[in-house]
């Protein structure tokens, strides 16, 4: 299938790198030892989304796609129990319109800003899929987070999102932090520099834990490893989450190669450095610049410092086979649903689901289902299912602006993030998730009474905007801390302390329970988030052995 | 640090708009700019007033929405960035710094210091693709070689995000190099080259029809590109739209 991708997207123009042959060149990337992924500089994501646009562009030219820039889908509207249509709400007028269709695809993306701060653009959200959840598709285990582990440290309060480096970098940096809890200190305060400390003083705790992938451990396992350090006291800044990235050997070993292949002898410390700085630079140029120009040090001289940060969220709308929502008609498509990457996603795995549900799967699927809509005709909007699902969208507009509360959406986001990163995050415990779920659940009633919209509703007003989502992330985050109650064995990003290893080479690990647990949680709305009922689909795995993972 | 900031506000499209004073206090020079511009606008929503209407969305340098005119320069002091990877350290204390939209004809104002740059858009239907359906069935990707130059040429051209800086720099408001850059993209592979000549006449004839000006090489564009798209571009594209012109 990826292979396929790769054809496809070459065909459609993305300038995939090429080796001196002419033929498509590869590396490899995070959670496997060979180098299998092909990449386009340090932006192959980007150059795959660009090169989709381009395809879509084609089609609006020839008037296959109506583009509606600047609007947001706020309610589906089903009749007769199939999906007929949406209400979308134009942005910039902010006039409510309804469309009409024989078929709804939601492609809204993840959920992962119900964290506030995470590699998501701002613009994310997942009011989308909640209200076609709130309508009749099951939400599938929700508590399924990527939490990425090469992303540059928050500085501060103001913080308003998180920059991801990328995951290439793990290829050639080592991650480590001081051994002594001294020299931690002395680094907070500005007593040493990271450069300061000898081999010996250092802990590769990657490399020490898992010796046989080292830095190249999957994203969950490098991630949870930085916060264990970090909770130890070990993280190297001001707000103690920080580890070091460095490429100090990369640079002397490429060195060495490059004055080999130029045929120098004996080279100078100062040439070796040199050289092996050239090759890094080609390589990474772009993203340690963009570090430098976040963090205002220069990683070629000192240490990067990278911290977790929410980047994927694994969870979402349930589909079948098909991508067929539990509502007839309604799809669901890309990081939008649960499909594919089960408890864990694989680096660049994102994109080739996108595509794949999006170029391979979709067109062939959706002909099926329209086929028996031939006969349909046109389905108009003046009836009573649009006017209901419009009025209830206008409702809710009008309830923002009225309000005129005494805290802004952002107030109540970033408490909401707060409360999700510290009991739903990295690591979770059953007494955390039924915090969690009260304090969320009081959350939504303070918000519902305090929040304040300025502006009106017939203008762009991105308050308004972020108020129907935070809105609607303020009951996906407690079914989301359900869910993970639910499921009491570690596997993939979600790690449950209960349940850990207690022994033997795997001590501390995260442990399976694929007796009681081989099941995806798909989740009914019954009106109150903690009033979901559960429906359990059970896993079947005929090809492969699920098994404990090892990277020792 | 303290600032006085000179933001344009505009209520919509047809408000005439005007420079409007604020002040901040306690910004750290660690903060992004639109970090800055966050806490201005906590300020005012508590204060009961409307915050400054602005687009972005990634936060890092990838999607081109943050359009700011920043002390008379597109993305602000410093190079090679978007305006939300602009940090506040660029600037000191008891500085002033007036915050504009991106003006151009073929940019119309929506509120404050948002724009509408879906003329760009429509250069790009007009030829910014390769007519290639997308049901998989295409040829092995290593069936034309294509060599290492020329693809990272086209990567190059390929990091343009569109943004609109080139245009918000030129004095004649021209699109030349954001049309450069995309031409070249697929002028520069084999792939690409089957439809080059068509591309290159129906998205110059596109971009005129949007109003953009023409081009005096004063290279404006090429330093205040956040991607670093060369001057360059624009020549390949001169010589695809001559060439394509004398094929006719
Ligand atoms: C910084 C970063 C780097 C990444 N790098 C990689 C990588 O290298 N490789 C990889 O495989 N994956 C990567 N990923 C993951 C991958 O990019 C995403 O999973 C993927 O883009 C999701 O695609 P999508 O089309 O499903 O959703 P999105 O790309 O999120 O698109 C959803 C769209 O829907 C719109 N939308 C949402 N709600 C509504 C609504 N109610 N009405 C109308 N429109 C709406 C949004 O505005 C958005 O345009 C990365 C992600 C991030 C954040
Ligand atoms: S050429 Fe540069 S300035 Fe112009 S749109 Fe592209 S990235 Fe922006
Ligand atoms: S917000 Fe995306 S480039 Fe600035």
């Amino acid at each position: 299938m990826s292979a396929n991708i790769i054809d496809q997207c070459v065909a459609q123009g993305v300038p995939f790198a090429r080796d001196y042959g002419g033929l498509l060149d590869n590396r490899s990337f995070g959670g496997v030892l060979v180098s299998r992924t092909f990449y386009a500089k340090g932006q192959t994501g980007q150059q795959l989304l660009l090169g989709a646009y381009s395809a879509m562009n084609r089609q609006i030219a020839r008037g296959k796609i109506t583009p509606f820039n600047r609007h947001e889908m706020l309610d589906i509207v089903k009749v007769d129990g199939k999906a007929r249509g949406i209400i979308a709400r134009d942005l910039v007028t902010g006039k409510l319109e309804r469309h009409s269709a024989h078929a709804v695809v939601i492609a809204s993306g993840g959920y992962g800003n119900v964290y506030f701060l995470s590699t998501n653009a701002m613009g994310s959200n997942a009011t989308a899929a909640w209200k076609i959840h709130k309508k009749g598709a099951f939400f599938a285990n929700p508590c399924y987070t990527q939490i990425h582990p090469t992303c540059i440290p928050r500085s501060g309060d103001y913080q308003s999102k998180l920059t991801l480096m990328s995951e290439s970098l793990r290829n050639d940096g080592r991650i480590w932090v001081p051994k002594n809890i001294e020299d931690v200190k002395a680094i907070r305060e500005g007593h040493k520099k990271p450069t300061d400390l000898s081999e010996d003083e250092r802990d590769y705790y990657l490399e020490r834990r898992y010796p046989a992938f080292g830095n190249l451990v999957p994203r969950d396992v490098a991630s949870r490893a930085a916060k264990e350090r970090c909770d130890a006291g070990y993280g190297v800044n001001a707000t103690g989450e920080a580890v070091y990235l460095d490429f100090a050997s990369a640079i002397t070993r490429y060195g060495k190669e490059q004055a080999k292949i130029h045929g120098i002898q004996n080279p100078t410390d100062a040439k070796i450095y040199e050289l092996g700085k050239g090759i890094v630079e080609a390589k990474y140029g772009n993203l340690f610049q963009m570090y430098e120009k976040i963090v205002d040090e220069n990683p070629y001289e000192t240490p990067m410092m990278i911290y977790p940060a929410v980047h994927y969220t694994m969870g979402g709308i349930w589909v079948d086979y098909n991508l067929m929502t539990t509502i007839p008609g309604c799809y669901a498509i890309g990081e939008a649903n649960f499909s594919d990457h089960g408890a864990n996603r694989l680096g660049a795995s994102a994109l080739m689901q996108g595509l794949a549900d999006g170029y391979f799967v979709l067109p062939y699927t959706i002909g099926d289902y329209l086929s028996h809509e031939i006969r349909t005709g046109k389905i108009p909007t003046d009836t009573p299912e649009f006017e209901e699902a419009e009025k209830s969208v206008k409702d809710r507009i009008d309830f923002f602006i009225n309000n005129k509360g005494s805290h802004s959406v952002d107030y109540y986001h970033k408490r909401l993030g707060n409360i999700m990163w510290n009991k739903c995050g990295m690591s979770r415990n059953a007494e955390g998730l039924k915090e969690a779920a009260a304090e969320i659940k009081a959350l939504r009633e303070d918000f519902y009474k305090n929040v304040s919209v300025p502006g009106s509703a017939d203008e762009l007003n991105s308050e308004l905007e972020k108020a129907g989502r935070v809105a609607d992330f303020l009951e996906l985050g407690e079914l989301f801390a359900k869910d993970a109650l639910v499921r009491e064995e570690s596997c993939g990003g979600h790690f449950r302390e209960e349940s850990v290893e207690e022994d033997g080479e795997q001590k501390g690990e995260a442990k399976r329970n694929d007796a009681e647990f081989a099941f995806v949680s798909a989740w009914e709305f019954k009106g109150e988030p903690s009033d979901a009922v559960l429906h359990k689909e059970q896993l079947e795995f005929n090809e492969i052995e699920l098994k404990q993972r090892s990277y020792k | 640090m303290n600032l006085t900031l000179k933001i344009w506000r505009q209520k919509g499209p047809k408000d005439k708009g005007s420079m409007v004073d604020y002040k901040v206090s306690d910004i750290s020079e660690h903060m992004s700019f639109l970090e800055m511009m966050d806490v201005l606008n906590e300020q005012l929503i508590s204060e009961g007033k409307e915050p400054v209407a602005f687009d972005h969305d990634c936060r890092e340098g990838i999607c081109g929405s943050c359009s700011m005119f920043i002390n008379g320069e597109a993305h602000g002091p410093d190079r090679g960035i978007t305006t939300c990877q602009l940090h506040m350290r660029m600037f000191k204390d008891g500085d002033t710094i007036t915050i504009e939209p991106f003006r151009a004809k073929a940019f119309p104002v929506i509120k404050d210091l948002v724009v509408d740059r879906s003329s760009f858009d429509r250069i790009q239907h007009a030829g910014g693709y390769i007519s290639v359906n997308t049901y998989g069935n295409t040829q092995d990707a290593n069936a034309i070689p294509i060599s290492k130059y020329a693809a990272d040429e086209a990567m190059d051209a390929a990091t343009c995000i569109g943004c609109g800086a080139c245009v918000a720099s030129c004095k004649n408001a021209s699109a030349m190099l954001f049309v450069g850059a995309k031409v070249s993209q697929y002028a520069l592979l084999p792939q690409g080259r089957i439809e080059a000549v068509d591309r290159v006449k129906n998205m110059v004839a596109q971009m005129d029809l949007e109003g953009f000006g023409n081009c005096t090489n004063t290279g404006a564009c090429e330093i205040e590109c956040p991607k670093g798209i060369s001057l360059e571009n624009i020549a390949r594209m001169n010589r695809e739209y001559l060439s394509a012109n004398i094929k006719d």
